[in-house]
């Protein structure tokens, strides 16, 4: 596996005086084709290490190297056509009148031919499964589907890599779910490479690997079983763990013996039936 | 907010519809310039004629129409008022201190309503029939000579369009504001005339900041897409202009013709 995304020493602070650094001395590096979570609490550095990845922002110190090319002022153009990304909230990303002109925003930008375009828009749609919706408004859709729209807007521009910021965290329960499993799709089955940074702990344990960050700084690197069997741990961190986890705690805590590895709900409800079956 | 007729648009499918919108931009302005070439019964009397036309095209109902003139209801009464008791010439029927009351100035006052109600009536015809959207897709290519003079023309029309996309959801966020400040004890609409603009105040600021930080987030998405200004892009959306579309020029400056003919 190749490395895609290399970040060396990068340090970031919003403001020069302050003491603070929003990110410092972060060393991360993503391979083509994974899934990779950050993960960490609010105000963590999470999102501000997405936008200096797409040249959002620019960093104090350290740099950022996307598919071999390094990022500067005169190459951010060029790596931000091999980055997609999708923000926080689904609202104030949509640039676009209409569902179309909207997933079209981006080709526009980069001066695609219009037979060309119609075309792309149309598959993207079809990825998301919003082609019905093409020529409704924003303001006539619900969050999950805005959220599909920016998606479509990124598969449009065939990028390498997409980021995917929180973009779960504003939607209900379903939208979630919805867009939790077009990410998995876009993964596994069109071999994008997806950052997702998330509070969503569910999310978080699909990925190939997990990242928590804390106070700018990297304190794990691990893979998700790992990781959430370090529970109490995480917990102290201002983290959630997932459910399996949780349950197998509070059966830790009425002094039942449970397995030291990380068990997913598949496992778990396995684990269960056949301990009851024992008794 | 519902009554607000501005810039709403009515789904259909009648001939006016599928015009182009650079045709029905340009139309309904020089519509506008040829009125002021009436003065007599048989011009008005054709442009009646050709305002009724286009409304029967568009297949709405006339009721839209009239809702439109409504809120300047006023205005125009007030104008054929002062045309009516301030005009001098012609017979006089009745004269009371500076008011005089002539035939001439009867009629002056029926021209100027006929004026008022054909402009409004055709800038109605136009904003229902086209949306929003190719309103500013039409300004934009009817702007773009402009472009030689440096004038910014496809900032500007970006401009509009994120302004007409954002114009729901700002709606929606002041009423969901003025929800959350009444359910705090905020009175809206009540009280004094200072009271009812001090009771703003927690409206307007939380609109405010939150349109800034809705502008800053947007930015920073259009910049992840790859928007670095207007020269290089690419339009998705095509404007064809159509037969029917020269028809409609064609037809109008006949009119005009027509007009200049009629003509005292």
């Amino acid at each position: 596996m190749s490395v895609i995304i290399d970040i060396n020493d990068l340090s970031f602070r919003y403001a020069k005086e302050s003491q603070f650094f929003n990110l410092s001395h972060v060393n991360l590096h993503v391979n083509e084709g994974e899934w990779l979570a950050i993960i960490g609490h609010n105000g963590s550095g999470k999102s501000t290490l997405a936008k200096a990845i797409d040249g959002l922002l620019a960093p104090e110190s350290g740099e950022i190297v996307v598919d071999g090319q390094k990022l500067t002022d005169e190459s951010v153009w060029d790596i931000r056509k091999k980055i997609g990304m999708v923000f926080q909230n689904p609202d104030n990303q949509f640039v676009g009148a209409d569902v179309e002109g909207d997933v079209a925003f981006g080709l526009e930008n980069q001066g695609i031919e219009r037979a060309e375009m119609h075309a792309r828009v149309h598959e993207a749609l079809e990825m998301v499964d919003m082609v019905d919706f093409a020529k409704h408004e924003p303001v006539r859709l619900s969050g999950g589907q805005k959220q599909r729209v920016a998606i479509a807007g990124v598969l449009a521009l065939r990028p390498k890599i997409v980021i995917f910021d929180e973009a779960t965290s504003m939607l209900d329960p379903e939208g979630r779910m919805q867009i939790i499993s077009l990410i998995r799709q876009m993964n596994r089955k069109e071999k994008f490479t997806v950052i997702s940074i998330t509070h969503d702990i569910d999310e978080a344990s699909l990925a190939d690997r997990v990242v928590v960050l804390d106070d700018g700084q990297i304190i794990d690197d691990s893979l998700p079983q790992d990781l959430f069997q370090k529970g109490a741990e995480l917990i102290e961190l201002g983290l959630d763990v997932p459910f399996p986890q949780r349950l197998k705690m509070e059966l830790g805590k009425m002094g039942v013996l449970t397995p030291q590895e990380y068990l997913d709900e598949g496992s778990m409800v396995d684990w269960l039936c056949r301990s009851i079956l024992k008794n | 907010m519902d009554k607000m007729l501005l810039g709403r648009y009515i789904n259909g499918d009648s001939l006016i519809h599928r015009m182009d919108p650079r045709a029905k931009l340009f139309l309904s302005f020089y519509f506008i310039v040829i009125v002021f070439l009436c003065n007599n019964w048989q011009t008005y009397t054709l442009m009646v004629a050709i305002v009724l036309l286009c409304v029967k095209l568009s297949e709405i109902s006339l009721g839209f129409f009239i809702k439109g003139v409504r809120p300047l209801i006023w205005l125009i009464l007030f104008t054929v008022l002062l045309q009516i008791f301030f005009s001098t010439g012609g017979d006089p029927y009745w004269q009371w201190g500076p008011f005089t009351v002539t035939d001439a100035g009867i009629i002056n006052g029926v021209f100027v309503f006929c004026r008022f109600v054909l402009i409004i009536f055709m800038s109605t015809l136009l904003t229902l029939t086209t949306t929003p959207l190719e309103i500013s897709d039409g300004l934009e290519s009817l702007l773009k000579p402009l472009l030689a003079l440096k004038v910014p023309v496809y900032e500007i029309a970006l401009m509009l369009s994120i302004a007409l996309r954002f114009v729901p959801t700002l709606m929606d966020e002041t009423t969901k504001i003025m929800n959350a400040q009444r359910a705090r004890g905020v009175n809206f609409g009540e009280g004094g005339l200072i009271k009812q603009i001090k009771a703003v105040i927690p409206l307007l600021i939380p609109l405010f900041v939150s349109s800034f930080n809705r502008a800053e987030d947007l930015a920073t998405a259009m910049e992840a897409r790859g928007y670095h200004g207007g020269a290089g892009r690419t339009k998705y959306r095509k404007q064809e202009w159509k037969t029917k579309d020269t028809l409609g020029v064609v037809m109008f400056l006949l009119v005009t013709l027509a007009l200049v003919l009629l003509r005292k």
